[in-house]
């Protein structure tokens, strides 16, 4: 399973890219999709709303479940992925590929307490 | 320790996501639960359902047993047909549902009286129950068994029958002569046509030793083998109630939809018998219906439903791959009609829903009213 060197992890297998203009993309980690089977539903949050670290952010619902995605760090939504909405299934077929909102980080500096890629490989093992 | 059937290193080997389901590691998907879903309903898919438990009945006093545990009558049965029907408590409460077969003399089996097929959490408890009320018929003539030297495999979906046939030549006339509901024996193979799906389709117990390869067979003719994810969004589509989920001990089949498959006009003492005449004669019994969600999210078991007649509960949810809408199965007071607009509480809130008539789907095609 592959976990891309370049993002940063959340222990609830949220994945984080930090960008150029310092707001971070969001998504769920390719092992998160494959434990969650095809997703069927997508609750996203509203742009401009403010969350706090860890703070329930949005919703994805697979066949099986209902799964709660949560704010990687403290920040406020600058955007958020409309085209998924028809087509939860984008995050079955490419997770890495498909963020779910964009978030403008309240401190730039908390993704550092987020999980490197070699820190989330050794938690999914763990996992297995 | 998980059970294991005897496909279980098949499945692993094809990298089927593995669960828990009743003690036994089963197999929910081998990738998209959704796409398994659609080869059920367009062509042909397979599942193993070697789980599920069968109890052969012999002896002369397998009719009266039978006619005494069993809240539907297998009097209804000629030989080679198959009966739905609950096992009930004294208090009406349901044990677990089966399938009966009726076999004996004029079938391939003349030594077994009656296969009854049931759940694999409840298969403990169901034989524990049977011995129980054996025991009140003394010395008559009759043995249970557990068949656990069998594996069986559910094939299902229109190209079914035919694609076992070309697998299994020796099924051919048979599968092809078969009418639904029937059970017919070939050598140690026993074929049913029946399912849990809303498709055609048949389902084979053979013994276990010969299941791998029987398995492998289908597969390379292009059955598609399907995990436990898409045999509950396809049992949920055709409106088929799950143990555990639409139906358990605390509730009456009169509540559960299952009024039809309890006789209550042959003069016979089952079980359960008064306390199901009892609950008909109060009146005001819950009903069983179907939910369509009308916008987006999807209904889970236990949310709540709101109707102009009082509360209700989803028993069962799902995302229904045909329809391409979410669909539920609810318990709604008396008076509730199809058709009538509902209030559910999903996870993000209150949401409308459309009352309709089971099932959803059948055969392929779509039943259910448009949104």
């Amino acid at each position: 399973m592959t976990v891309p060197a370049d993002l940063h992890y959340t222990e609830s297998h949220e994945w984080v890219r930090t960008e150029a203009d310092g707001t971070v993309l969001v998504g769920i980690t390719d092992f998160a999709q494959e434990a969650l089977g095809d997703l069927v539903y997508i609750e996203l949050p509203e742009a401009g709303k403010t969350y706090a670290a860890r703070q329930v952010i949005a919703v994805v619902e697979s066949v099986k479940a209902a799964s709660d995605i949560y704010a990687p760090v403290a920040g406020t939504v600058v955007a958020v992925n409309e085209s998924l909405k028809d087509a939860p299934e984008a995050l079955n077929q490419d997770a890495f590929g498909s963020w779910l909102f964009r978030l403008q980080p309240a401190n730039a500096a908390d993704t550092g307490g987020l999980l490197d890629a070699a820190g989330y490989q050794k938690q999914i093992d763990s996992e297995k | 320790m998980l059970k294991h059937t005897p496909l279980f290193e098949l499945h692993s080997a094809a990298g089927a996501r593995m669960v828990d389901f009743g003690g036994w590691e089963m197999p929910i998907n081998y990738g998209s639960q959704i796409e398994e879903h659609h080869a059920v309903r367009r062509d042909c898919g397979m599942f193993d359902v070697s789980h599920m438990r069968a109890i052969d009945l012999a002896g002369v006093a397998s009719r009266d047993f039978l006619r005494h545990l069993l809240a539907n009558d297998v009097d209804r049965l000629v030989p080679g047909k198959a009966l739905y029907s609950c096992l009930l408590r004294p208090d009406g409460g349901v044990i677990d549902d089966l399938i009966a077969y009726r076999l004996g003399a004029g079938t391939g089996l003349p030594d077994i009286a009656y296969r009854l097929v049931v759940n694999a959490a409840t298969a403990a408890t169901d034989l524990a129950w049977m011995e129980q009320v054996r025991a009140r018929f003394g010395q008559a003539d009759l043995a249970l068994r557990l068949r656990t030297d069998l594996a069986l495999i559910a094939i299902q979906g229109p190209q079914a029958r035919a694609r076992a046939a070309q697998v299994a030549p020796q099924l051919a006339t048979l599968l092809a002569d078969l009418g639904p509901f029937h059970a017919a024996v070939q050598g140690d193979w026993f074929v049913a046509r029946t399912g849990y799906t809303g498709e055609d389709g048949c389902e084979i117990a053979l013994p276990a030793d010969q299941a791998p390869a029987f398995w492998q067979a289908l597969a390379a003719a292009g059955v598609a083998p399907c995990g436990l994810g898409a045999r509950d969004t396809l049992r949920l589509e055709a409106g088929m109630n799950l143990y555990g989920s639409d139906m358990d001990e605390t509730l009456s089949p009169l509540e559960a939809g299952l009024a039809w498959t309890v006789d209550l006009r042959s003069p016979r003492d089952f079980i359960g018998r008064a306390a199901l005449e009892r609950q008909q004669a109060a009146g005001g019994l819950r009903q069983f219906l179907g939910l369509r969600l009308l916008g987006r999210g999807v209904l889970r078991s236990h949310q709540e439903v709101q109707t102009a007649q009082g509360p209700g509960e989803i028993t069962s949810g799902t995302f229904s791959p045909t329809l391409q809408a979410s669909i539920g199965l609810a318990r709604l007071p008396a008076g509730v009609q199809p058709g009538d607009e509902v209030t559910v509480t999903l996870r993000s809130g209150p949401a409308p829903a459309r009352v309709c008539r089971l099932p959803f789907v059948r055969h392929g095609k779509v039943l259910a009213p448009a949104a």
